[in-house]
């Protein structure tokens, strides 16, 4: 368990809580049949379809904010500073009079990309190193592995704390910049979580009587991870990518509310939460729709990622 | 009271000691009501091995772990029926006068040793823990007496092996201590379900003869349940072969093996490979045991068996009392009795 | 038992100069000039920068410095800032009330979590658990601060149950809200971590061996199925407590805890790197030490895992 805070407890005993999901037996019968087992029992189950009507909704908040705000986010009129919700305005004005609601809808963009790219990209590396760990065994995975121990020894939010400030001092100006350096910062400080649980999973797959098949009949090492490997290795990974997509969210927001994720001009949930800061004693509705929105989402991801560890695991069922 | 010459041995002039008398369970699931058991009868004598017979899913196990009181309740419900040890029935006890019966009147081995015991405790805790809690024994007392058990299961160096933890004995050392610690209070029937099925074929006639012989030293009654005919061929005095929830047949061990006397039974034997019959394509019995979410009306073997009549698959046969103590629940059970 | 110890001591080096290294590197060696906004709106002088890239060896390369650091950190030195207080004592004097908040906020997962998990995990489906798996699933959606700034409006502003800033030497009792806070997020992971637990175990092998063998209830709970279950929650509780005492930052922003978390952010902001550095360095010897000692203990509890 790298570290602390709020946020990095959010990523990584996620990770401790979905080992469950190693145990899902990814390797009885073929990886199809577990898929569309999976798939038949997900589909009753009303976690999963109240989790998939939040995140479409969310998606499609994101894609197409004006279809739900005609407002300018950014428009600021201090004749309206801090106004609560009317039926003009249903979430209010912020400290700056901008409307909330506009506010909100276009946020979603931000945040959402940032736990797309980021969970994607920690997916994607620790993954990577994981089953090559895994596969390979020996001094290699010795070595992968305490690298991966450096990483997973840093505190998280300290060590998210220097880097981003140090790229702070780089000055850096545009939106998709800063997304960028947020999600470097998640991915490289939470992949360590990642290859542990792929690792584990590779070296059960690893073990299995059709790997040794195909090793005994000469396969080189790239296909045998690819073709027989990795499909019986992804699930609980992919447990795992779920719930830190939104544990992510969760992350961006704290290292908005500390003030070195992202900033104007990328408005996420998380920088309207830490502007609320100073004002949410007089007016609650500055932090109130948009932490409820990111709260939402949040739990939106948990509870896909609980059905989908769930609906894998038959021991469970 | 047959007066057949059992070979080995007739036992039903000993003391009667456990009974299961027409018992009736089912699992309540969100799938349906899964009907395990469905009037289960069968009886052990001191010093009598009664082997229970059966394919995985005939209740064999279930009726053993209702005869323990283990089963999950729910979803297992007991619908109908009687347990009596020494003529009390076990169903109507108390708990705790129920729990006092475990393992001092009644004890259980199961098939996987290793998963059956704890992990985190060495062998001899486990062994001399209900020696301490029902028997008064000190610490010492207790790690005394586990390394006699083990000892008498023929664990070598079992001063030293007592303070081991499972995962450091082999699967047939682990099935021994498993036997000892079943036999700590030295019960009076001892149920051993599938002991072997895990084990190697050499270490299984090891466990077996290790069995029978405490049992003769001991005059247990022993029920030994398994699917592997050749297990209970040396061993059973009598013979209960199950088939969804039934028995369908009830015998002397060697009249059993003489002359089965249900089609079930005989295609078991059948499907048995054989040393004196080579070159000859092993048997198999085909299709598959009913689901017992939805049994059919009539003989549930009907669909799998070779002399089904039309009788069959619309009435369900009742179990006919053959003489010289064995019974069949087949239409046609005397004819396959008689034949020559 | 014993090459156990040795191996995982020996695993312990590489990880320790691997992630001190990382730490001294990004502080140092990131692009930019240390010395912009250390001496206010103006340039520093060219005095100042000289004395201090003297003292810190600014001058030579990354690997010099790093080890030349590292020697005076086995000596128990953690160096100076720039204003000439040590580091050391700094640390001194803001580590106990971090260490208390820590301390208090595992202690609050482990009573609360554990008996909502028992609860459930022996009981099964049913109000309770569903309750319980519930409002888990929300303290694990919140995050820390957002937690933290409802219930200080909740309790401190609206109900005024309890100060919603402590003091500076804070009682116990003023630091329960900031540790409840701090800890809520691993509560919910614990009660969901001993519900599975138990509810895996409880379907165990040994488990039946143990309620055959004729064991009373309460004794095959208390001595067959607690054991298992609890080795994973202890586990966590373990890694949890090296987490959270550096992982105070936002609590201690938000309750106004001079604890070593808001050092650090201060130290940060006005590029104190000798302050960054040392924390973090000592942060990660906690860490990896609570870790090591949660390995050991793991192997205490669970027999089959010294024999691997």
């Amino acid at each position: 368990m790298s570290d602390p805070t709020a946020a990095s407890t959010a990523v990584d005993s996620a990770g401790a809580y979905v080992t469950a999901a190693e145990h899902a037996e990814p390797t009885t019968g073929k990886s199809r049949s577990l898929w569309s087992d999976a798939w038949r029992n997900l589909r009753k189950r009303p976690t999963f379809i109240i989790s998939m009507v939040i995140i479409t909704f969310m998606i499609i908040l994101a894609v197409f904010p004006s279809m739900f705000t005609s407002a300018d986010p950014t428009h600021q009129d201090l004749q309206r500073q801090m106004l609560k919700p009317s039926a003009d305005a249903w979430f209010g004005y912020d400290f700056q009079g901008r409307d909330i609601m506009a506010g909100v809808a276009h946020g979603a963009k931000w945040s959402l990309l940032v736990g797309f790219f980021a969970s994607l990209l920690t997916v994607l590396i620790g993954g990577t190193v994981g089953v090559i760990g895994g596969y390979a065994g020996g001094w290699l995975d010795g070595i992968l592995s305490r690298i991966g121990d450096v990483f997973f020894g840093l505190p998280f939010v300290l060590g998210a704390i220097v880097i981003l400030s140090a790229f702070r001092a780089a000055g850096l100006k545009s939106a998709f910049g800063l997304v960028i350096v947020v999600v470097l910062v998640i991915s490289a400080l939470t992949w360590p979580v990642a290859m542990r649980i792929m690792r584990s999973a590779a070296i059960s797959a690893k073990q299995q009587d059709y790997v040794k098949a195909a090793r005994a009949l000469g396969a080189n090492s790239f296909r045998i991870i690819t073709k027989h490997m990795l499909p019986n290795c992804m699930a609980p990974v992919m447990v795992y990518a779920t719930i830190l997509f939104g544990a992510t969210i969760g992350v961006e927001a704290t290292l908005s509310f500390l003030g070195i994720g992202l900033r104007a001009p990328a408005i996420s949930w998380g920088v309207m939460i830490a502007e609320s800061r100073d004002y949410v004693q007089h007016a609650p509705h500055l932090l109130l729709f948009p932490a409820g929105f990111l709260v939402l989402t949040v739990l939106a991801f948990v509870m896909l990622g609980d059905a989908v560890r769930d609906a894998l695991d038959p021991k469970l069922r | 009271m047959s007066t057949v010459d059992y070979s080995n041995g007739d036992h039903s002039n000993s003391e009667l000691l456990l009974e299961v008398d027409d018992l009736w369970l089912e699992f309540r699931t969100s799938d349906g009501v899964a009907k395990v058991l469905n009037g289960v009868s069968y009886n052990v004598h001191a010093g009598e091995t009664l082997a229970v017979l059966g394919e995985s899913g005939s209740g064999k196990s279930v009726t053993a772990q209702a005869i323990m009181g283990i089963v999950d309740m729910p979803p297992g419900v007991i619908t109908g029926g009687e347990i009596r040890y020494h003529g009390e029935d076990l169903l109507k006890l108390s708990d705790t006068r129920r729990r006092e019966i475990r393992a001092e009147g009644i004890s259980i081995i199961f098939q996987d040793a290793l998963s059956s015991l704890n992990p985190v405790y060495t062998v001899g805790f486990q062994i001399g823990e209900q020696l301490r809690l029902r028997r008064g024994m000190s610490r010492k007392e207790a790690q005394k007496r586990a390394i006699e058990l083990l000892d008498m299961v023929k664990i070598p160096n079992a001063k030293g092996r007592v303070k081991q933890y499972p995962h450091e004995f082999s699967g047939g050392m682990r099935q021994r201590a498993m036997i000892a610690m079943s036999l700590a209070l030295d019960p009076e029937v001892l149920i051993a379900d599938e002991p072997t099925t895990a084990l190697d074929v050499t270490v299984q006639a090891q466990i077996m003869d290790l069995l029978k012989e405490i049992q003769v030293e001991r005059q247990m009654g022993l029920i030994l349940i398994t699917h592997d005919l050749g297990v209970v061929a040396e061993v059973a005095d009598k013979i209960a072969v199950m088939y969804a929830g039934r028995i369908v047949e009830r015998a002397a061990a060697t009249e059993l093996y003489r002359m089965p006397g249900h089609p079930y039974t005989l295609a078991l034997m059948d499907s048995m490979p054989r040393l004196d019959q080579r070159g000859q394509t092993l048997n198999t019995i085909k299709g598959l045991p009913p689901s017992l979410l939805n049994i059919p009306p009539g003989c549930p073997f009907a669909p799998r068996c070779p002399r089904a009549q039309d009788i069959c698959t619309v009435e369900l046969p009742e179990s006919k009392d053959l003489g010289l103590g064995r019974t069949s629940a087949c239409h046609f059970a005397e004819e396959l009795v008689n034949r020559v | 038992m014993g090459r156990y110890v040795i191996r995982r001591l020996l695993q312990l080096i590489p990880v320790f100069l691997g992630t001190t290294f990382l730490i001294y590197v990004l502080v140092w060696a990131v692009p930019g000039d240390p010395f912009a906004g250390m001496c206010g709106e103006r340039p520093c002088e060219p005095g100042f920068i000289a004395k201090m890239n003297e003292k810190f060896h600014l001058d030579d390369n990354i690997f010099s410095q790093y080890f030349q650091y590292l020697g005076n950190l086995v000596q128990g030195d953690f160096g100076e800032t720039y204003n000439g207080n040590s580091v050391g004592e700094l640390i001194a004097l803001r580590y106990p009330v971090s260490v208390q908040l820590a301390a208090l906020a595992v202690v609050i997962e482990a009573i609360i979590g554990v008996i909502a998990g028992v609860l459930t995990g022996l009981r099964g489906k049913g109000f309770l658990d569903n309750l319980v798996l519930v409002s888990t699933l929300f303290l694990i959606s919140l995050p820390v601060f957002v937690t933290g700034f409802a219930l200080q409006i909740l309790l401190g502003f609206e109900l005024e149950w309890v100060d919603p800033v402590v003091s500076s030497d804070p009682t116990l009792g003023e630091l329960l809200l900031p540790a409840f806070v701090l800890g809520s997020l691993s509560l919910a992971y614990v009660a969901r971590l001993t519900r599975t637990s138990l509810m895996e175990n409880k379907r165990s092998d040994y488990v039946r061996t143990a309620v055959a063998k004729g064991l009373k209830p309460s004794r095959v709970v208390g001595v067959h199925l607690m054991r298992n279950s609890m080795i994973p929650v202890i586990t966590f509780l373990g890694t949890d407590l090296g987490s959270l005492m550096g992982g105070a930052i936002v609590t201690e922003g938000i309750f106004g805890i001079q604890g070593i978390g808001k050092m650090t952010y201060d130290a940060i902001l006005q590029k104190e790197n000798i302050t960054v550095t040392g924390v973090v360095v000592l942060l990660v010897i906690v860490f990896l030490i609570v870790n090591l000692l949660i390995d050991l203990l793991y192997a205490v509890l669970d027999p089959r895992i010294r024999y691997e």
